[in-house]
């Protein structure tokens, strides 16, 4: 690439392995690099950071989000020279050690342009006002560990230099948030527009007393310590909201540890009207609760349930959850994305087949009864583009009649089914424009009978042919009549 | 292509093993294969993960152990330790590891809570909680009682429950007499009393 585009400005990688060579490679071959994003990206060190630091003088972001960063030193922070201004947006925010404090605050306050920064944990919070005093153009800051010892310097100190951020509107960070903390971010609350509190483990009367005060808001992420009384308040506070994700506290937890439920849920959808994307963690749910909500929002764009023990069925009837997971597809009619859960038979998916004509993507789990609800969906729903399923009784036969679908969609995933080896390897030879690529960690799928299940199916078009980078536990299967390993 | 055909697959074109040969159609057992597969195998150390919503299969830890395929389960008490199913709920690692860290870091106060009457106790975490409206109230949801309101003169007047806690000394102390930071040091085991041993403790004697 260094070769054939000296001019790239900007690489946006998304789950991939990067090395520190890779990195070397771009800090040294783009004169003009701009744009770094390596979203849950790994294999590099901060090393690999320090290359990219010390030679790229026209980078404007660099975006490390979620990724797994072998963090030898925060030294490289320092590798920026100082002659370097043009930083526009920083997100350091999964580095595990701390970085050069001083360097940090000289870097922020350089450059002028700097809109978003988002530090990691290690960031203590008694130096987060001269960060921000530093950069009161701010509008988008993620805060490090957002607790100390309780101290009124420390307080008033952060609460004036929040104040003198007139135009930060996304707030997210809060590790180890300590509720003593958060009125000082109460003088900015009523511009902001979206908050992430999805780290902050504090209680619902905390969390409702900053969330009341978020007029603006569009979209908050956080975790269900707000219960359903809090976002009751949510609903009537906060008319503008548009996403909402609700995280859950203790998902492997047997009991409840908190007193969220449906009703949290259908609050919101009643309160907020522009509400669209909804990601919701919960123990408990009912078809009439999913009735309520859809026939509430039907201008729904992405809605994703996640219920946590599987196939749990409507908590007042013991019915499955299929009328109202088909009233939420009937309903919202430019539903683009959903996912499922509870108990669900085939008939949520003729549902889905019937009425998710905008549906492009749809994650399925531990549901339906037989390989008619896979053909539902591959058979009715027209705009899909990536189908996820783990976990269902969906075979051969729903696979094999809608092979031609998937030429159309852009990938699909299938663990823990009953996809039998012969149908992959089937597949496989008839459509030379898919990738059929088997995941099997216990050996070469063929070492096991034809009908025997396989572990995981990966599914999508190509015009480059198979993979030859692929690790020993996975096989394209191909023209080919011998397997070929790579 | 319309359901009915489904069922005549040798109608079409594309046929499952050699001709002439029938595969077995074993959908229940398969399922029970299944989910039982997905539990015990082993991580992949890939970025491809089976469900978006947060998860990353590549640092699941929660690997090895039998899924609990408890659909069928009739029981009143929920069984005290459930099997933990690979890459469920579906939650980023970056999250899971990150509240993991959280909770670590804090270094929580565990304490015993018990019921009496209860078949077996439960452990919270005092550093989690505000002050007492909110510990009262989780306890209140975690055993489906009412407690509440504490008053210095009459305790938990009205209510048949009364908490207590065990202090340093190894005394029984009713739960709202001092200040919550030194409750939270002090408190060793909390016990919810029952019936009229409660109400001696919530009256002014």
């Amino acid at each position: 690439m260094a070769g054939a585009y000296p001019w790239l400005e900007e690489i946006r990688l998304k789950r991939m392995v990067v090395s520190d060579e890779s990195l070397e490679i771009i800090a040294k071959s783009f004169k003009n690099f701009k744009v770094l994003v390596l979203s849950s990206c790994e294999g590099f060190t901060t090393e690999g950071l320090a290359a990219i630091a010390a030679n790229c003088r026209n980078l404007r972001e660099l975006d490390l989000r979620e990724s797994e960063v072998e963090d030898l030193s925060g030294r490289w922070l320092s590798d920026f020279p100082d002659s370097y201004t043009s930083l526009e947006s920083l997100n350091i925010s999964c580095l595990g050690n701390e970085v050069n404090l001083l360097a940090l605050e000289r870097l922020v306050s350089r450059c002028p342009n700097l809109k978003t920064l988002r530090l990691n944990r290690a960031v203590p919070l008694d130096r987060l006002p001269n960060l921000l005093r530093g950069a009161p153009q701010l509008a988008e800051l993620g805060t490090g560990a957002y607790t100390s010892e309780m101290r009124p310097d420390v307080f008033s100190n952060l609460a004036e230099a929040f104040a003198g951020c007139k135009q930060l509107k996304t707030l997210s960070g809060f590790w180890d948030a300590l509720p003593s903390y958060l009125p000082a971010v109460y003088p900015i609350c009523s511009q902001l527009t979206s908050l992430n509190l999805s780290y902050a483990t504090v209680q619902s009367p905390d969390l409702i007393k900053l969330v009341s005060l978020c007029e603006k808001l569009q979209k908050l992420w956080v975790l269900d310590y707000i219960e359903d009384d809090g976002l009751e308040i949510l609903a009537a506070s906060c008319k503008d909201l548009r996403e909402l994700r609700v995280f859950p506290s203790d998902p492997f937890g047997l009991e409840p540890n908190v007193a969220l439920t449906e009703q949290g849920l259908v609050s919101v959808s009643e309160g907020c009207p522009k509400l669209q994307s909804v990601l919701y963690f919960c123990r408990q749910m009912s078809n009439a609760a999913l009735n309520t909500i859809a026939r509430n929002r039907p201008n729904m764009t992405r809605f994703r349930l996640c219920i946590i023990e599987p196939r749990s069925p409507d908590y007042l009837t013991l019915q499955p959850l299929d009328d109202g997971f088909g009233a939420i597809v009937e309903h919202c009619k430019d539903l683009r994305r959903l996912s499922l859960s509870g108990l669900l038979t085939d008939r949520v998916f003729e549902y889905i087949g019937t009425y998710g004509k905008k549906l492009e993507m749809l994650s399925v789990a531990f549901a339906g009864d037989s390989d008619l609800g896979l053909h539902h969906v591959l058979s009715g729903c027209d705009n899909l583009r990536k189908l996820e399923i783990r976990d269902c009784p969906f075979g051969d036969k729903a696979l094999l009649a809608n092979a031609a679908k998937l030429e159309t969609m852009r990938s699909l995933w299938m663990s823990s089914c009953s996809v039998s080896f012969g149908a992959c390897k089937v597949l496989g030879q008839k459509m030379p424009r898919l990738n059929v690529e088997v995941m099997d960690e216990s050996g070469p799928p063929d070492s096991r009978p034809e009908s025997s299940p396989v572990e995981k199916l990966y599914v999508y078009r190509t015009v480059a042919g198979p993979r030859l980078d692929m690790p020993g536990f996975v096989w394209t299967m191909d023209d080919d009549s011998a397997l070929r390993i790579s | 292509m319309d359901a009915a055909d489904i069922k005549n697959l040798k109608a079409t074109e594309l046929r499952l093993g050699l001709p002439g040969t029938h595969l077995e159609e074993n959908n229940v057992i398969i399922t029970e294969e299944k989910s039982s597969l997905s539990s015990t195998t082993p991580v992949l150390n890939n970025n491809k993960r089976p469900l978006q919503e947060e998860t990353s299969p590549a640092n699941n830890k929660d690997c090895g152990s039998k899924c609990s395929n408890n659909n069928t389960d009739d029981d009143a008490a929920p069984p005290p330790s459930k099997a933990k199913i690979v890459g469920w709920p579906p939650i980023r690692s970056y999250r899971k590891n990150s509240l993991q860290e959280q909770s670590e870091a804090a270094g929580g106060i565990y304490v015993k809570v018990s019921m009496d009457g209860a078949p077996y106790l439960r452990k919270i975490d005092l550093k989690v909680y505000g002050g007492y409206p909110q510990l009262l109230k989780a306890l209140e949801n975690m055993f489906k009682l009412t407690i509440g309101e504490y008053s210095e003169k009459e305790g938990y007047k009205g209510s048949d429950y009364a908490p207590t806690y065990e202090d340093k000394d190894g005394d029984w102390m009713l739960v709202g007499d001092v200040p919550w930071d030194m409750f939270v040091t002090s408190c060793k085991r909390l016990r919810i009393m029952k019936g009229y041993e409660a109400r001696g403790l919530g009256c002014a004697v």
